[in-house]
């Protein structure tokens, strides 16, 4: 889905935990997450410490879109 | 007699379904699971002396920690032949059975093999590295994988020449075998353009490289003003799951509104997807589909709109076919809405 999506000349960003997946599929701005139940949370916290690890995330996801990219590139930080 | 160590999931060893993907490795002394059908197979000629059960979740989250601790205990048996699955079409067991074959064969220098469908990510990420039998796409077609990989297998621990990939019955993994065919290439070119005119399948002798990668667009200029839209294979619905999507082999994809929802809660939202212990997403689906931080991030001036629709499948042994078709057509929607970026997240 995220190569029809860059096809259409939508950028992109894939957020997603098994990384290299995602490399052999060929998106090309990705942000790995927690874990593959809930990639954007994390059940052992409290609300607020996974709200926040979820802005964190978002907020990465944005960086990557707003950052121009030549190759697959996975943003770590 | 061969010595053969075998590496199976939690559900091929009957410890759990998804509730229990997230068990680390053990190890069997007993034959267990599929090892009972292979182990028929080999005869007297090969023993299976341990298998190692790993959660599917376990070992794609804890990859380096996982391949350590396996081949660990894979060594403690010295063996002459490593299998892992077949995983068939679920994604991380046929990952996590290439990783590991891979890794074995490149540590332990000894043969090994696994078995999937062919759209299996794993296959992709190791079609070169290691002999992947081509299975069927479900656990149906157990009998005929183990009757293609028991006896590739034995070739393999023996040394034997191992012919091309259609005779063998692996995926072809970009190594050419000369062979002679039984029939002449006037009669085989007829025979194909014959099944062409007819409608008919026929099977190219010579296909053509699957280079299959899109160059990514430019990035977004202005964040703060931009439209976004959020999609997921995660399977996401309204709760009650209104248009019916598969938990597996999903044959369509949902769109729905959330315009004026701030929040996915435990009474509103809940995942169709059967390829992941639901729990944590049925309780709180922002986990999956960050509506909730998007909203914060809307209301900041962080971002410019979050779309109103969002769509979602179930990405769980769904046809790569389907998903292209699905994604096609809601990115042209998405097109025609001036979405500027996409939100993609994945189980």
């Amino acid at each position: 889905m995220v190569k029809e999506i860059e096809r259409a000349g939508i950028p992109v960003v894939h957020m997603c935990t098994v990384v290299p997946i995602s490399l052999t599929v060929g998106a090309n701005r990705i942000v790995p997450t927690i874990a593959i139940p809930h990639p954007l949370g994390n059940p052992a916290l409290t609300m607020e410490e996974e709200k926040d690890i979820r802005r964190n995330l978002v907020a990465r996801a944005l960086r990557a879109l707003e950052t121009e990219v030549t190759e697959q590139t996975v943003f770590e930080k | 007699m061969i010595k053969v160590v075998q590496y199976i999931n939690q559900f091929f060893a009957n410890v759990g379904g998804e509730e229990m993907a997230h068990i680390p490795a053990e190890v069997r002394t007993e034959i267990v699971g599929p090892g009972l059908a292979f182990q028929q197979a080999f005869k007297d000629e090969a023993k299976i002396v341990a298998t190692i059960v790993c959660g599917d979740s376990y070992f794609n989250e804890n990859l380096e920690e996982a391949k350590k601790t396996i081949l660990e205990m894979i060594k403690e048996y010295n063996p002459d032949l490593f299998i892992a699955g077949p995983a068939f079409n679920a994604g991380r067991y046929g990952v996590a059975c290439a990783t590991i074959a891979a890794e074995v064969k490149e540590q332990l220098n000894i043969p090994v093999l696994t078995g999937m469908y062919k759209e299996n990510p794993g296959a992709d990420m190791f079609k070169n590295k290691v002999y992947i039998v081509s299975t069927k796409n479900s656990a149906v077609g157990m009998k005929d994988a183990v009757k293609k990989m028991a006896p590739l297998a034995l070739k393999l621990a023996k040394g034997e020449k191992i012919l091309s990939s259609a005779e063998e019955g692996y995926l072809p993994n970009g190594i050419r075998v000369n062979f002679f065919e039984k029939e002449r290439g006037s009669k085989r070119a007829v025979n194909m353009l014959l099944s062409k005119l007819q409608d008919k399948e026929f099977e190219t002798e010579f296909p053509m490289p699957d280079f299959d990668r899109v160059e990514p667009n430019k990035a977004v200029k202005d964040i703060t003003k931009a439209k976004i839209a959020l999609v997921t294979s995660g399977g996401i619905v309204p709760k009650g799951n209104p248009d019916h999507i598969e938990s597996s082999s999903a044959s369509k994809f949902g769109k729905y509104d959330i315009d004026g929802v701030m929040d996915l809660t435990e009474e509103t939202y809940e995942t169709a997807h059967g390829g992941y212990d639901p729990v944590y997403a049925n309780l709180d689906a922002d986990r999956v589909l960050p509506v909730d931080i998007l909203r914060e991030f809307e209301q900041q001036g962080k971002i410019g709109s979050l779309h109103r629709y969002f769509y979602t499948t179930v990405g769980n042994g769904t046809a790569v076919k389907s998903s292209k078709a699905f994604a096609a057509e809601f990115s042209k929607e998405l097109k025609q809405d001036g979405i500027d970026a996409v939100i993609l997240t994945s189980t």
